[in-house]
């Protein structure tokens, strides 16, 4: 019964995330009066490369093949820490929000291996460009965590999500949509659209995966696209709190609407500078940075 | 008053015999040109004539503030002769060709390698210049591109993001245009001249028409030029609205991106009302134009072209207005007004590094004598400023066609072939969208082409893109690519 449950709740995540770049997609090309791929594109996409094979260069080791296995894995044992409002999540242990940092630690740190195992003067400017950023966004995320922990008075994911509301919480939504997006390779930080291989960040890292790999580095992204976008609206609207059934509706609604917004941004600004970049993770940081410190003195007074 | 004396002067579009061109030894020919360039002339075209055994060097300047061309040409030399370039960069690539074409070695050249084509190998398997340091990396970039466009092979020496220094390896679509010109005109001239660079059609079939007429000393009909000065605006505000689009897509600014996709193919369609063909192929012939725009068509064309004007109005004010796009291109890639000069840039990203430097203006020929719009141009040299300058002239380019649409001349639209003179040489500059658009040719004793010179702008401009880089992102290269937009094929030949 347990191993049913388990399984169900993992169905949940893995189904479900690639509707997100789809409606992403279909916000895009609404905007621009386009009518857009379908909602279900990244489904069709999947499918297709699961039945393609693998190319691969002869300069390649194994881990070209592992690496993007091993993100997946890590991405996707992240998401299971990860509660979905009432209905909590699939593990819990005192705790666990430090292993879903260095799970999604572990899953760049991969992504960047596979890229650089091509030998490619591009994929290692990717993989350069990446972890440079991610020492910023790093920092956002570790203490938006801080916030939640210092408010909750707990360090497991399944009971620390209780914000109280107030300006906090609106300074803390803010910061951790700046960081979903840096985090989720959108734009202003990243074009998931752009073939200007100079240009990339995370595009340019799995320029050189194809079939089954490829495939999984596509679900994984939409994966920790619904991750992040679960921690913003859980981060922000007491869910716990709330019955079951309106719980799961405000979780699905809010995760729409973090994705509509992830559309309408790319839709309406353009791209930063890479220089730039680190002005607006700090500017995430700081948004993350006030509500702790607005928690800890509400402690001491 | 003769400023380019010694040399023969004469305007845009006429021709010279060739036993009039004034011959120099060569040492007097290159001191000659530099004493001209340095008082502010530049080269439109530096080319050989292959005369039995040996070659005659021959320099067509311009003098844009005299509105008049200079040519020179030197005794038949064979062996080496001293390089202008390390004084006067703007000839590096024209002795470079012309050492490629005829074997003759500019002495003190810094950097002579071939140009298009090296005994049939690949021009990237030449070396490149390298930076070295442990800091250093190296990229290579094509010739294939991850986008739908033309083979090139850039090589970027980087320290981190910041590239050093960027050399561009072309030739990959060397096709051999002039070498088929020898003995012409073909039957198939026309239509070769027209794909020179296919989006510059109208530029240089309006260049090759004006040779072929020059050369017969007749003029094309006056409603022949007004035609082909309108299909050369329209030509203008398709690609640089094209441009706008791809530079607000390079920085994903969509709505301007898939605003302009759909308003370039909106002007391209208003050449088609013309002529029955988007880029303005089958148009315009040596003696004129072959179709003519009826008044009815002349007033469908000027209501959608209102429109259409509106809408890239409205497209790029989008553009404009956002601060996330101006700050993508405040700054990155300038080329300062000195380097501009020094190298000899043309057409739009000259006018950006604040040259005042337009065919139309300076050297105006066929319907431009009569009516000119006003030069666009913007100092700062940088991504912003080349964009400036598009969006600029796709505003008085839009004014001016209104106004010519409102006074058409009368008259035939073709007048009977050309027939061309023996032993004379001609140029003729059309400002394409790029810029300066040079075809020089010289007849043989029948009257046949002995030479056929074409210099596009891209020969001229692709030296910028390189000088652009220094110092700038290599995640920036696309935008600053992007905003010189230069062919590819155009310079391969």
């Amino acid at each position: 019964m347990e191993v049913l449950d388990i399984l169900a709740r993992l169905l949940v995540w893995l189904v479900l995330a690639p509707l997100l770049p789809g409606i992403i997609n279909k916000v895009k090309a609404w905007v621009a009066c386009r009518q857009g791929p379908p909602v279900l594109q990244l489904y069709f996409d999947l499918a297709r490369l699961w039945s393609k094979g693998v190319v691969m260069s002869t300069m390649a080791s194994p881990g070209f093949l592992i690496a993007p296995a091993v993100a997946w894995v890590a991405v996707v044992a992240a998401a299971m820490l990860m509660p979905l409002g009432r209905a909590g999540c699939i593990f819990s242990f005192d705790g666990d929000v430090l292993l879903l940092v260095y799970l999604l630690a572990l899953a760049r740190f991969s992504t960047a291996w596979g890229a650089m195992e091509t030998g490619s003067a591009f994929e290692g400017m990717g993989a350069a460009r990446e972890v440079s950023f991610a020492v910023l966004a790093e920092i956002g995320i570790i203490t938006a965590i801080l916030t939640l922990a210092l408010e909750s008075g707990s360090i497991s994911l399944a009971s620390m999500f209780t914000p109280p509301p107030g300006p906090g919480a609106a300074l803390l939504a803010v910061g951790l949509f700046i960081i979903l997006l840096a985090e989720n390779c959108r734009v202003p930080f990243d074009d998931p659209n752009t073939h200007l291989e100079l240009t990339m960040i995370h595009e340019v890292m799995v320029l050189d995966h194809s079939g089954p790999p490829f495939a999984l580095i596509l679900h994984g992204a939409a994966v920790k696209m619904m991750l992040f976008s679960a921690l913003l609206v859980q981060a922000v609207l007491p869910l716990a709190h709330m019955p079951l059934g309106l719980s799961l509706a405000a979780m699905a609604g809010g995760i729409v609407l973090v994705v509509v917004a992830v559309g309408l941004v790319e839709s309406l600004t353009a791209r930063l500078a890479f220089r730039r970049v680190p002005l607006l993770l700090t500017i995430g940081f700081l948004f993350c940075l006030f509500p702790l410190l607005l928690t800890w003195m509400e402690g001491v007074l | 008053m003769n400023t380019l004396a010694p040399f023969f002067i004469f305007p845009n579009g006429s021709s010279v015999s060739w036993p009039a061109v004034p011959v120099f030894s060569i040492t007097k020919l290159v001191r000659v040109t530099g004493e001209l360039l340095d008082r502010g002339a530049r080269i439109c075209s530096w080319f050989g004539v292959q005369d039995h055994e040996e070659t005659c060097l021959v320099a067509i300047l311009a003098m844009d503030s005299e509105s008049v061309l200079g040519v020179a040409r030197s005794e038949p030399i064979s062996g080496s002769y001293p390089s202008l370039t390390p004084r006067y960069p703007q000839a590096h690539l024209f002795e470079r060709e012309v050492w490629e074409q005829h074997g003759l070695v500019p002495l003190g050249h810094p950097w002579i390698k071939p140009v298009r084509h090296a005994n049939g190998t690949a021009p990237a398997n030449a070396p490149f210049f390298r930076v070295d340091g442990g800091e250093v990396h190296e990229v290579a970039v094509g010739p294939v591109h991850a986008g739908v466009i033309e083979p090139g092979h850039f090589r970027f020496q980087c320290q981190g993001e910041e590239v050093l220094h960027l050399e561009i390896a072309l030739g990959y679509q060397h096709r051999g245009v002039e070498e088929h010109m020898g003995g012409g005109p073909h039957r198939a001239t026309m239509s070769q001249m027209e794909t020179v660079s296919g989006d510059a059609t109208i530029a240089h079939a309006t260049a090759h028409a004006m040779v072929m007429e020059s050369l017969a000393g007749i003029e094309a009909p006056l409603r022949a030029q007004w035609l082909r000065a309108l299909a050369l605006e329209l030509e203008r505000l398709a690609n640089h609205t094209g441009d706008m689009g791809a530079l607000a897509g390079d920085v994903a600014f969509l709505p301007t991106m898939s605003a302009c996709g759909k308003i370039r193919g909106d002007f391209l369609n208003l050449t088609a009302l013309m002529c029955g063909n988007r880029f303005g192929r089958g148009l315009i012939r040596p003696g004129g134009c072959r179709h003519d725009l009826d008044p009815q068509r002349l007033q469908t064309l000027k209501a959608r072209l209102e429109t259409h004007l509106a809408d890239v109005e409205q497209a790029t004010a989008w553009f404009w207005d956002a601060a996330s796009v101006r700050v993508r291109f405040l700054n990155v890639g300038v080329v300062h007004t000195s380097q501009a000069s020094d190298i000899g840039l043309v057409g739009p990203a000259a006018r950006a590094s604040g040259l005042v430097r337009d065919v139309r203006y300076d050297h105006p020929a066929g319907w431009h004598r009569f009516s000119q719009a006003p030069v666009a141009v913007w100092p700062s040299g940088d991504i912003l400023a080349r964009a400036r300058v598009k969006s600029l002239e796709i505003q008085r380019s839009g004014r001016y066609l209104l106004e010519q649409l409102d006074g058409p001349v009368d008259g035939d639209i073709l007048a009977p072939a050309p027939v061309p003179a023996p032993e004379s040489l001609t140029a003729a500059l059309v400002e394409g969208w790029r810029g300066e658009v040079c075809h020089a040719a010289l007849t043989d004793h029948s009257g046949r082409f002995r030479r056929y010179k074409i210099t596009d702008p891209s020969f001229h401009n692709w030296t910028g893109l390189a000088l652009s880089l220094r110092g700038t992102a290599i995640s920036d290269f696309p935008l600053c690519n992007k905003s010189f937009t230069l062919s590819y094929c155009g310079f391969d030949l």
